[in-house]
């Protein structure tokens, strides 16, 4: 188990290289139905790489069965060498994986501030709370206010906010677009891009596609609990007519 | 002195004074409840047997090994909690799955046990636990005479209240409690170890119990059978209050003792109804409970 400790201070620059999550001939199963096939995965320190896929293809159970949520997985899931397939959800929250879900997890019986604070941290080099603010100023307002009062936007930017406190350096994000106006999902996006500058790592679930291409590195496309197709960021325009087809849009 | 329709001051104090002491005790074994029932959503029926646990424990430890109540204050609700978190650890988190029902069963069960169990080594007649010598004889407080041990029980109580409280929605620790109580899921997802959250909640809410059952000892007999009556009041109490309610637990407690004590002064024949009857308007009105969340 070990932590990325060489970044002090709040944002440092990438420095780490190598793959930091492999999973390979995942299967899982929500009680009798086998929902996900055989998924093989990579992701190497600095990347955001998205699942793309339609509603239902798997893309959130892929990221649950990582963070240990789906308890019927098999296979394997490697991150920086260690084996998590048989590790619960809190061993792999304390390797430094930060799980931002679809529906942003908040606790409306807490206070922003006591949302912030929850997660304990797993490694030095996180977030402070003036950094986090100036990355989210909308929640220094409202620090008082109850979860359950909060946007969208404003619940989805705590979602965040809390993992960066954390020092966990790799991310899984699930859909933080979704149902959001294009103002937010813009400055959602540029947070995702700065976090990539600082040199996190972020599997990224994705519907919203012009949203995904704009941030990736690579695309995976998943479809009907499957892998099905890896797709460059850099050759998405070639494939255009195939991802449409895959997703179709 | 002064009187209040027809009622003499020294007995409608006196009714309030015992109106409050029942208070002190149907808020200390609520919040128990509540504490528990917010985290597990187990309905735990134990209550009342392991109230009655902490007194006996408190009588043995004075009667076989001379441990004076003041230290039995602590160690029995210890020892009683740890009894807790070896009940949940084995009975209760095999049953975590399954439906609640199974839990509140199992928790019934515990009480028949534990109470034939305590029945069949003490009999039922009880057994006399002295007054801390610090805290005998009574204060003349002008309108009436306050025995200073029942003053101290309504002190304790208010203070064991507050602290958790303050635990619970004041500190760190009380924020994963409550996140946990919302989300465990994604509490766990933080890194939490849920599992032993729960281990100890169910061992706190026990204590708790059995903090009441010491504070009991010398006022009641210490009897096996001695948290029966008083359980399904506090389960009314519950219920007024709104289950997995903290402050519905504890200002619920004591105003309900008081409305009881009051009831008794202005109208005997209801006072062993009154709680039933404002039980049973809170659920036609509110019925989440007073300081319930709505559902």
């Amino acid at each position: 188990m070990t932590h990325t400790t060489e970044h002090p201070g709040t944002i440092a620059p990438a420095s780490q290289s190598g793959t930091m999550l492999e999973v390979s001939g995942l299967n899982g199963w929500y009680g009798e139905s086998h929902v996900l096939h055989d998924v093989s995965l990579r992701v190497d320190a600095g990347e955001v790489v998205t699942l793309l896929g339609r509603n239902g293809a798997g893309k959130t159970t892929t990221l649950k069965a990582i963070m240990g949520l789906l308890k019927n997985r098999s296979g394997s899931i490697r991150f920086q060498g260690s084996e998590l397939i048989d590790a619960p959800a809190r061993t792999i929250a304390k390797m430094g994986v930060g799980y931002v879900p679809d529906d942003r997890g908040i606790f409306g019986s807490l206070s922003v501030m006591e949302n912030l604070l929850l997660p304990p941290k797993v490694a030095e080099g996180g977030f402070e709370l003036p950094a986090i603010y100036e990355l989210f100023p909308n929640l220094k307002e409202r620090l008082d206010s109850y979860g359950n009062k909060l946007s969208g936007g404003e619940q989805q930017m705590l979602s965040i906010a809390r993992i960066l406190r954390t020092g966990a350096r790799f991310m899984l994000m699930d859909e933080p677009t979704e149902g959001l106006a294009p103002v937010i999902i813009h400055q959602i996006g540029r947070t995702v891009r700065r976090l990539k500058k600082a040199g996190f790592t972020i599997l990224l679930v994705e519907q919203n596609f012009h949203f995904a291409r704009e941030l990736a590195d690579r695309h995976y496309i998943v479809q009907e609990g499957r892998v099905i197709d890896e797709i460059r960021n850099d050759e998405v325009t070639d494939n255009l007519g195939k991802i449409q087809g895959y997703l179709g849009i | 002195m002064f009187e209040l329709l027809g009622i003499p001051p020294q007995a409608l104090f006196g009714q309030v004074l015992l109106g409050l002491i029942n208070g002190a005790f149907y808020a200390v074994l609520s919040l128990g409840l509540a504490v528990i029932f917010g985290l597990l959503n187990i309905i735990n029926f134990a209550h009342g047997a392991l109230y009655m646990m902490g007194a006996f424990v408190a009588w043995m430890l004075l009667t076989y090994l001379g441990i004076p109540f003041w230290a039995a204050l602590v160690v029995s609700p210890l020892i009683v909690g740890g009894i807790g978190m070896v009940i949940e650890r084995t009975l209760l988190r095999p049953l975590h799955e399954l439906d609640h029902l199974y839990s509140l069963l199992l928790t019934f069960g515990l009480t028949l046990v534990i109470a034939g169990l305590f029945q069949n080594f003490y009999g039922v007649s009880g057994k006399p636990y002295p007054i801390p010598a610090a805290l005998t004889g009574v204060i003349n407080l002008g309108f009436m005479f306050l025995p200073i041990y029942r003053a101290f029980i309504i002190v304790m109580a208010v203070i064991v209240c507050f602290g958790t409280w303050f635990l619970i929605e004041k500190t760190r620790l009380g924020s994963y409690l409550r996140a946990a109580t919302e989300n465990p899921e994604m509490v766990s997802a933080f890194g939490i170890n849920v599992p032993m959250l729960i281990t100890l909640t169910y061992g706190f809410g026990v204590a708790l119990a059995a903090f009441a059952g010491v504070l009991a000892a010398p006022v009641y007999s210490v009897n096996p059978v001695m948290g029966n009556d008083l359980i399904i009041v506090v389960f009314a109490v519950i219920v007024i209050g709104g289950m997995g309610s903290i402050i519905g637990a504890i200002l619920g407690g004591f105003s309900l003792g008081l409305v009881e004590g009051l009831t008794k002064v202005f109208y005997p024949e209801a006072s062993t109804t009154i709680i039933f009857v404002i039980m049973a308007l809170v659920l036609l009105l509110k019925p989440s409970g007073i300081f319930g969340r709505e559902v």
